[in-house]
């Protein structure tokens, strides 16, 4: 990924950094910037997730996506934030500890790197909350 | 709106081609399709292409243009050709573009046609070139993969309807057994449950054996409006429903993700456009880009209760010869994958076996077909219908 379009995202990858609409309270992570519920009526504002939030599905990954090769096997996931929204993150565990419902909390941590000598992409992975 | 009739069909061979490039394909296709319903290039008044992506598999954009001019039909006849990208459903879209441009009465012979050519990029850029289907930003920057996102799919089917291993596995057992009855099939060996099971693990649960190929092909059909069709062809196959759908880019945002609601409100929209209910398909080409993408549909498109779909698999009732045949073609698993290819490519099944000429493949007395081609992990889904009625 490029840098602009890396950077454009900074804060929303390291900080949880969502949206919230405030005509009908729906959250958002990614972030939205048009409510999809409301459209042009509704009202966006940023919105900063706990983090806290459980694995409604995951997967382990062996054949990696390119540029992960390194990691295998990794433990990909979609957690629901505690908030409502789900998104896709890996969970820093062993394979055999992650199960449905499990509940996590966020880390900061290397997502990848744009090659050798290119930028090192941070972002939030999650890990069990014990 | 004009009734539509599919006057020819052509796939080219599915496989790795090492000898045969993009256009070479794409032409081969084409040009079939035109022979099989006798029209001269003079009368054909568009071409809509599905292409997912040429820009990534080939380095080659501006698909349409290529394709009408190695087809001879853009010196002197200038046809108008038009590329339709949908991901894995691009062929699917090109193919309703077509029905179109052909019910609006704007034209009246349309060749829509589907092409891939992914053999000329390692298999790692290859894949991913096919994650780009779905959400890069929010999915694969965290390192999910197309058989990881699926993946997720089937361990929560396996949580919430005791889907199993096995019954996943059934379902490439069924499709390589069709496969081998398919001439252009890229696999024509019948595989077992215990070969499935015993692959290498992609994605906890889903092993190489329950993920489709990387293929190269083209398939292509030619439309014509339903009162002139028997001037070219004894059985014109009438199109009776097409239908589409969106739903979120990623499948974190999804309302269920073992159900992919655009297959539902696709497969809806169909049967209301057909008046026809799931019991009046006699047979269906599913978008099975892995096991579990199968059982998903065999139960979006009401043919098994939800979460049934395993079972129902594993009972033998989707097999040729059982209550609802699906992929007789062999399906994505068997007959390959070239993504923007496999739409159009199902329908030709269906045209074949509601022509009586799918061989061994043959569903006795076949009347009607349904074809659903998804594109990502669930965000475009396109369903035709098609009968040997009008």
């Amino acid at each position: 990924m490029s840098v602009p379009r890396f950077w454009r995202k900074q804060i929303a990858r390291y900080n949880l950094v969502g949206t919230h609409c405030k005509k009908c309270d729906e959250y958002f992570y990614p972030p939205r910037n048009m409510c999809p519920a409301c459209r042009r009526e509704g009202e966006i504002e940023d919105f900063k997730f706990s983090g806290k939030g459980e694995v409604v599905t995951y997967t382990v990954i062996h054949t990696a996506a390119e540029g992960f090769e390194n990691q295998t096997p990794y433990v990909l996931a979609i957690i629901k934030l505690e908030e409502g929204p789900s998104l896709t993150s890996q969970i820093i565990c062993e394979p055999e500890e992650v199960s449905i419902g499990m509940k996590v909390k966020p880390v900061f941590r290397k997502l990848g790197q744009g090659g050798e000598r290119g930028m090192i992409y941070y972002g939030t992975k999650f890990v069990p909350d014990k | 709106m004009r009734d539509v009739a599919i006057i020819g069909v052509k796939n080219t061979k599915f496989g790795e081609l090492w000898d045969r490039s993009f256009r070479d394909v794409v032409v081969e296709a084409g040009v079939g399709a035109v022979s099989d319903a006798g029209v001269v290039g003079e009368k054909i008044d568009s071409m809509f292409v599905g292409n997912m992506s040429g820009g990534q598999f080939v380095e080659q954009e501006h698909i349409g243009a290529l394709i009408a001019d190695y087809s001879g039909l853009a010196k002197d006849i200038h046809v108008p050709s038009t590329r339709v990208e949908a991901a894995c459903a691009s062929g699917g879209l090109a193919l309703r573009q077509g029905i179109y441009a052909v019910a609006s009465g704007m034209d009246d012979i349309v060749i829509a046609a589907g092409a891939e050519k992914m053999t000329d990029v390692p298999s790692p850029k290859a894949s991913s070139a096919l994650a780009a289907a779905a959400d890069r930003e929010w999915e694969g920057i965290m390192g999910a993969t197309f058989p990881g996102l699926y993946s997720m799919v089937a361990k929560l089917h396996m949580h919430k309807y005791g889907t199993t291993s096995e019954q996943l596995a059934e379902v490439a057992v069924k499709n390589h057994h069709n496969g081998q009855h398919n001439p252009i099939a890229q696999y024509k060996s019948p595989i077992t449950v215990e070969s499935v099971l015993n692959s290498i693990m992609v994605a906890d649960p889903l092993h190489i054996f329950d993920c489709s190929p990387i293929t190269d092909g083209a398939s292509a059909v030619v439309l014509a409006p339903a009162d002139v069709a028997h001037e070219y062809t004894d059985t014109p196959i009438y199109v009776k429903a097409t239908a589409q759908a969106s739903d979120t880019i990623a499948l974190h945002d999804r309302r269920d993700i073992t159900t992919l609601d655009a297959s539902v409100a696709a497969g809806k929209r169909a049967y209301e456009m057909a008046k026809m209910q799931p019991k009046n398909i006699d047979l269906v080409e599913v978008h099975d880009c892995f096991t579990i993408a199968e059982i998903c549909a065999i139960e979006d498109l009401g043919f098994a209760k939800k979460g049934e779909g395993g079972i129902v698999t594993q009972n033998g009732e989707t097999a040729i010869g059982g209550r609802i045949p699906v992929n007789t073609s062999g399906g994505l698993k068997s007959c390959g994958h070239p993504v923007g290819a496999t739409g159009v490519k199902q329908a030709v099944e269906i045209v074949e076996q509601l022509r009586g000429e799918a061989g061994k493949r043959q569903v006795d007395g076949a009347e009607v077909g349904m074809t659903h081609n998804v594109g990502g992990s669930g965000a475009t889904a396109v369903v035709h219908i098609f009968s040997r009625n009008r």
